[in-house]
């Protein structure tokens, strides 16, 4: 079996998430928060690159599916875990991967749930129809009192660490590249690029947008997992449309489709609102003489600043920090 | 019986707000083939430039002038901000790709929620009491009983609509927008100023955007920055349900948006409510994607 | 008498009102190169969206090798033979010219996705036949030197020539063409006339031509069929056809 570039990669990354995870005890709790946070991020802009940026269908509601894994796998671990009286390690190590599976595998069934009806919508349509999706979803959690209803879930243990964050990142990283490498991946570029021609090729579009919805979805599921089990606890709330835009902010700035632009723009865009809250409790010296300026002024207008970053890149780069032509245009 | 009556009456008042917001969904699609993200926040804005005018301005309440001229400040004050809005940040994307205005559009809509909700520049996060805008009274037919506040909202809800259909219908300005919905070369063509109609066309929506916001305060007197998310949601769904583009489908789809609410909230799936307009969304456009009074283009391939 | 590959019985579809094509009965033989001609508006794209798919007839029957194609998606009907080109040049134009022609070899794929996922023996064996299949495929057409470019960046000509190349890739045995010569010169016109003949003796296969240059038209085609508002006027040899009454009429007006 030929073990390309690619796969070494992936082993060296996950062999580097290990060793990273097993001197972990050491490092500052703050800053392991804000890494595993990001390898959080990575796992949901690479799931949505592919069925935005690399399959062409907008969908605005990527943190429905990221709802629905969050709370599968918390479920698991908090109701059905004690009930099966395993060792702690056992519980981190086998247990948790297994609710991530399935957290991933409901949050799919859900993304070809949505996938399927969106399929004959264009643009505008398919992105308000995710957008409802994504908020129906998180309507029902809010009123399902099994899951704690609008008050949230809470005690979920914290199992999430960095091999599991680090190393699902890298994993869907590869799964995206691995996907889209291959002439059947291919595929997925020319039904965005031009629905009818691909058709026309022999191309079963409607196969390629479900399965774009399926694994795009699976992976935002198996990233609200350890999302649940990093922050400890789940409020339906914070998988808001909002939420959804974050993630859809990240793929944009990556530039739809340039993979690399995007996990970068992941990472940048996680670790940005927590330098600007560093920034914002800092003071500059006032050059006048006098107190200090306070900075804080920067946290509360974080949004807005994030707004209109969102504004001005469209106007004045639409195609992200990273390259990608830009496919569809508009008639004049 | 008198309950139905009473619901159907709350049905019909929500309806006609939601109409008035999917008017300007409507419009502005009919002409640009774009959704207006951010119109949902104009909403918000007209509700909050009324308590303002009230609470900063010093506007009287309680009285029909105060509460007219709380009206039209509003109104005046959300059509600027609309024709501000399509300069700054769609005009410039007309050539792109649909996707980049849309996203654009979710960036002034962002933009302003949180400004909005920002303590220095705008509201802050807390809702505030929405004043009492018009004399109130509760006036009693028989068993049934409509507040002088309802009658109202039904009373501006109806005037304007006549007003847009008078616009749209006979005026020149009105018949300049037809033209540009259908076919927005050929309207350059034969001598229309279309930026300017386009301009229009977006401060007329985003006035009755923020009548709507007015008259939804009026009947559900909390505000807040992000109250617009949900109404502005509920009443695209309406304008898709009428037929996009279509004005009188905008009109009747906000009807029956309203009024199916209004009766499903009296029911045991009332918490439901707002997953019952996105479920009526994705239903129309798996069954009927033209919508109630739309018409389906077909693709040329 | 060779038996016809495509079969049209009485084809009529309306839009609403409009009746695009009414009646219309033809075939294409196997093997055969014929044309489709008529003034605009006739009707002609609207034939081939319905014979590949896009379309469903309102009335009438389309059989293709003998199957009729009725609710056959498009795609299906590729897998079943049919390939075409379209009158507005429609490639991929963010994926390489080699990769416009390797999605259309996808048909020849059998590994599972999870091979691909573990990248494994069989999938690298295939991906290497069909870059080999690819390359070969575009040297025949003089396209190998620019495989790695993406697509839109090629001459009009050559994107014209990507776009026949990557329908052949599908395997068809009736082949589509929506005004090939559009938009060329002479001498490109005759290069055009040469690699459709050449495209239909080598891969053994039908082509039925939409096509407005008369030269190239009766240059070419064994058999031309003739649209005029969506019926049918007149079929037959090119010399027949010149000397037709009614195709004169339909093409200088009445």
């Amino acid at each position: 079996m030929v073990f390309p570039v690619a796969q070494r990669w992936l082993l060296a990354a996950l062999i580097l998430a290990g060793v990273a995870s097993a001197v972990s005890g050491s490092m500052d709790p703050y800053f392991l928060d804000v890494v595993m946070g990001v390898g959080v991020s990575v796992v949901l802009a690479s799931s949505l690159n592919l069925i935005n940026g690399f399959t062409g269908q907008f969908s605005l509601g990527h943190a429905g599916f990221m709802a629905v894994g969050a709370y599968t796998s918390a479920m698991l671990t908090t109701v059905v875990a004690p009930r099966l009286g395993w060792h702690p390690v056992l519980l981190q190590w086998v247990f948790f991967p297994m609710s991530l599976i399935a957290a991933g595998l409901l949050a799919a069934v859900a993304g070809l749930a949505v996938g399927a009806p969106s399929l004959r919508l264009k643009g505008d349509y398919l992105a308000i129809v995710t957008l409802g999706f994504g908020e129906i979803i998180r309507v029902v959690l809010q009123n399902m009192d099994m899951v704690g209803g609008a008050r949230g879930l809470t005690g979920v243990p914290a199992y999430s660490n960095l091999f599991w964050t680090f190393g699902t990142a890298a994993l869907t990283v590869y799964t995206v590249w691995a996907l889209l490498n291959s002439t059947h991946g291919r595929g997925f570029l020319a039904v965005a690029d031009d629905e009818v021609a691909a058709e026309a090729m022999g191309l079963d579009t409607t196969r390629y947008k479900i399965t774009a919805f399926g694994i795009g979805a699976f992976f935002a599921g198996v990233a609200g997992g350890l999302y649940a089990h990093l922050k400890g606890y789940l409020n339906p709330g914070g998988f808001s449309f909002d939420k959804s835009i974050e993630i859809v902010v990240m793929v944009i700035l990556g530039g739809m489709g340039r993979h690399a632009g995007v996990v970068f723009a992941a990472i940048l865009l996680t670790l940005l609102p927590e330098g600007l809250r560093e920034l914002g409790s800092r003071s500059v010296p006032n050059p006048f003489g006098g107190a200090d300026w306070s900075l804080d002024w920067i946290k509360e207008m974080r949004m807005i600043l994030y707004s209109l970053m969102l504004i001005v890149l469209m106007l004045m780069r639409p195609q992200g920090l990273f390259h990608r032509s830009e496919r569809r245009r508009r008639g004049a | 019986m008198t309950e139905f009556l009473q619901q159907l009456l709350n049905g019909v008042l929500l309806g006609a707000i939601y109409a008035l917001i999917a008017l300007g969904y409507t419009m502005v699609y009919g002409v640009l083939r774009f959704i207006n993200f951010a119109h949902s926040d104009v909403f918000m804005l007209g509700a909050f430039v009324a308590w303002y005018s009230v609470e900063k301005l010093g506007l009287p309440t309680q009285s029909i002038g105060g509460g007219l001229a709380a009206l039209l400040l509003s109104m005046s004050v959300c059509a600027v901000l609309g024709v501000v809005i399509e300069k700054l940040a769609y005009k410039p994307l007309r050539q792109r790709s649909t996707l980049t205005v849309l996203i654009t559009a979710i960036g002034v809509s962002l933009l302003i929620q949180n400004v909005a909700q920002n303590s220095r520049l705008g509201f802050g996060p807390n809702p505030k009491a929405f004043p009492a805008l018009f004399p109130s009274q509760q006036l009693h037919f028989g068993a049934l009983t409509v507040s002088t506040h309802q009658l109202v909202v039904l009373g501006v809800a109806l005037s304007l609509l006549g007003l847009l259909y008078w616009i749209v219908h006979h005026t020149r300005i009105g018949t300049a927008m037809r033209a540009l919905s259908f076919n927005a070369t050929a309207a350059s063509l034969v001598g229309i100023n279309n930026d300017r109609i386009i301009s229009f066309t977006f401060g007329l929506g985003s006035a009755l955007a923020g009548a709507g916001g007015v008259l939804y305060a009026m009947n559900y007197p909390s505000i807040d920055p992000l109250m617009g998310t949900l109404p502005g949601l509920k009443a695209f769904v309406a304008a898709v349900l009428g037929g996009i583009g279509n004005l009188p489908g905008a009109a009747l789809g906000g009807l029956l948006i309203g009024l199916v609410e209004t009766f499903v909230s009296g029911t045991r799936l009332s918490t439901f409510r707002d997953a019952i307009a996105f479920g009526i969304l994705i239903a129309i456009l798996l069954f009927r994607p033209a919508g109630l009074l739309g018409k389906l283009k077909v693709e040329k391939v | 008498m060779s038996t016809s590959l495509l079969q049209l019985t009485n084809v009529t579809i309306r839009f609403g009102g409009l009746t695009a094509v009414s009646s219309v009965t033809a075939d294409v033989r196997e093997g055969e190169l014929a044309g489709l001609i008529g003034p605009n508006g006739a009707g002609k794209t609207t034939l081939f969206n319905l014979i590949t798919g896009v379309y469903q007839p309102t009335e009438g029957r389309i059989e293709f090798a003998g199957a009729g194609t009725a609710g056959a998606k498009p795609f299906h009907l590729t897998e079943r033979g049919i390939a075409r080109t379209f009158q507005n040049i429609r490639l991929f134009p963010s994926l390489s010219v080699s990769d416009n022609v390797r999605v259309a070899f996808h048909r020849h794929l059998e590994h599972r996705t999870w091979q691909s996922w573990l990248r494994s023996g069989r999938f690298h064996a295939e991906e290497a036949e069909l870059r080999e299949r690819t390359r070969e495929l575009l040297s025949l057409f003089n396209l190998e030197r620019v495989q790695e470019a993406p697509a839109k960046s090629l001459s009009y000509g050559d994107q014209r020539r990507l776009e026949i190349v990557r329908a052949l890739a599908t395997g068809p045995r009736l082949l589509l063409l929506d005004e090939p010569a559009a938009g060329m010169n002479p001498s490109e016109k005759d290069e055009l006339m040469r690699l459709i003949r050449f495209v239909r003796d080598r891969f053994r296969l039908a082509v039925l031509l939409v096509e407005h240059d008369m030269k190239v038209v009766m240059g070419i085609c064994e058999r031309i069929h003739v649209l005029e508002y969506g019926r049918k006027i007149a079929e037959g040899s090119p010399e027949e056809i010149r000397v037709d009454p009614k195709v004169i009429a339909a093409y200088l007006g009445d």
